[in-house]
């Protein structure tokens, strides 16, 4: 019961500090569960990311999730999910009730353009990371560059690249062994 | 039928089809919440959307948050803000189980090791459309710079890299 109000707090922080939707989070996340915690392996991340980015609904949620649940079943994922939302939750709210000038105050913006700096260099960071657990050769990084292009040149949705590289896995793997 | 039992089904259904996390998410939250059930105009819309991407936390989480509010105050943002988690939380628990059951099947293994170099390569997309939001002058070049020769030279933690990010838009924005 300790373990999983930790795992709270943990989530709640991360919950707390995700700016600029879920890529940014991914260094602060590992950090906490997998270097802190060491609740899981840095190959056992990744795979959870890519299962996560899988599914739809937000990246956060999703990984939290499923590390919730990893470690303690439903409840894991109940107390995961509720301190992932949490903050945002209580934070809309009181945004809600007492700030409806909350995004002209001249003070907010400023911070938040100092923010929006560091969230690009967080999702760099994340990549990083994430590259670590990926073996370094030709068609890996092939698969890489292919990612990229048929996002950012061609528009296709992210979920057909999962889809897809998905299936070279499996089809790899099965000539492979044949 | 009673507007937060609607809202509920509302986003229980964005969160059905929110492939791709907050951004792919809201063309479709503008759809139910402006265009099919007139809960709120568009101005009103697009300012949730501009508070729910300033405030910490996932967009999509935010929005519903936001919207629930305004269309039924507390308990509207407690059950639209369950609502597009619930699919979520159905589908990876039963997902989880089986995954952890299954980890050492051979297919499951495969097709992992195909995901994760497309992973990196969504990962590093976001990356780029980000910076070309966020890098629009000097001074957020500076603070990208100098947040980032933090991160690689030191173990600092990430959550101090947002609040020093934050400090120097104060003092580069603000008084500068």
């Amino acid at each position: 019961m300790k373990e999983l109000f930790i795992m709270f707090l943990s989530f709640f922080k991360i919950g707390a500090f995700t700016f600029g939707g879920g890529y940014a989070m991914i260094p602060l996340i590992e950090r906490e569960v997998v270097d802190n915690r060491k609740w899981i392996s840095k190959e056992e991340f990744t795979d959870i990311l890519v299962i996560a980015q899988s599914f739809p609904g937000a990246m956060p949620v999703n990984s939290s999730l499923f590390i919730g649940y990893k470690l303690g079943g439903i409840i894991g994922a109940v107390m995961a999910i509720l301190g992932v939302i949490l903050p945002s939750f209580l934070i809309i709210i009181v945004i809600a009730l007492f700030f409806s000038q909350f995004r002209e105050n001249p003070i907010v913006d400023n911070i938040f353009k100092g923010i929006s700096g560091a969230v690009p260099v967080l999702v760099l960071l994340a990549v990083k990371g994430l590259s670590k657990s990926v073996n370094k050769n030709i068609i890996n990084l092939l698969i890489v560059v292919i990612s990229i292009c048929a996002i950012t040149i061609f528009d296709v949705h992210p979920i057909i690249i999962i889809f897809l590289s998905a299936i070279y896995g499996i089809f790899l793997s099965e000539r492979m062994e044949s | 039928m009673n507007t937060i039992l609607k809202l509920y089904m509302c986003f229980f259904k964005i969160g059905v089809f929110g492939y791709g996390g907050g951004y792919a998410m809201l063309p479709l939250i503008q759809r139910e919440v402006v265009t099919k059930n007139a809960w709120l105009t568009t101005t009103e819309f697009l300012d949730i959307i501009g508070i729910s991407q300033m405030t910490p936390g996932p967009i999509s989480i935010n929005t519903a948050t936001f919207v629930g509010y305004k269309i039924s105050g507390f308990w509207g943002s407690v059950f639209a803000t369950l609502g597009v988690v619930s699919f979520s939380f159905i589908l990876v628990s039963i997902a989880t189980h089986y995954i952890l059951k299954f980890k050492d099947s051979n297919v499951l293994k495969s097709a992992l090791t195909g995901m994760r170099p497309a992973l990196i390569g969504l990962i590093f997309s976001a990356f780029l459309s980000l910076s070309k939001q966020s890098y629009i002058d000097i001074k957020s070049i500076i603070i990208g710079g100098f947040i980032l020769l933090m991160s690689l030279k030191t173990k600092i933690h990430p959550i101090l890299t947002i609040v020093i990010a934050g400090g120097m838009g104060t003092l580069f924005y603000g008084i500068m």
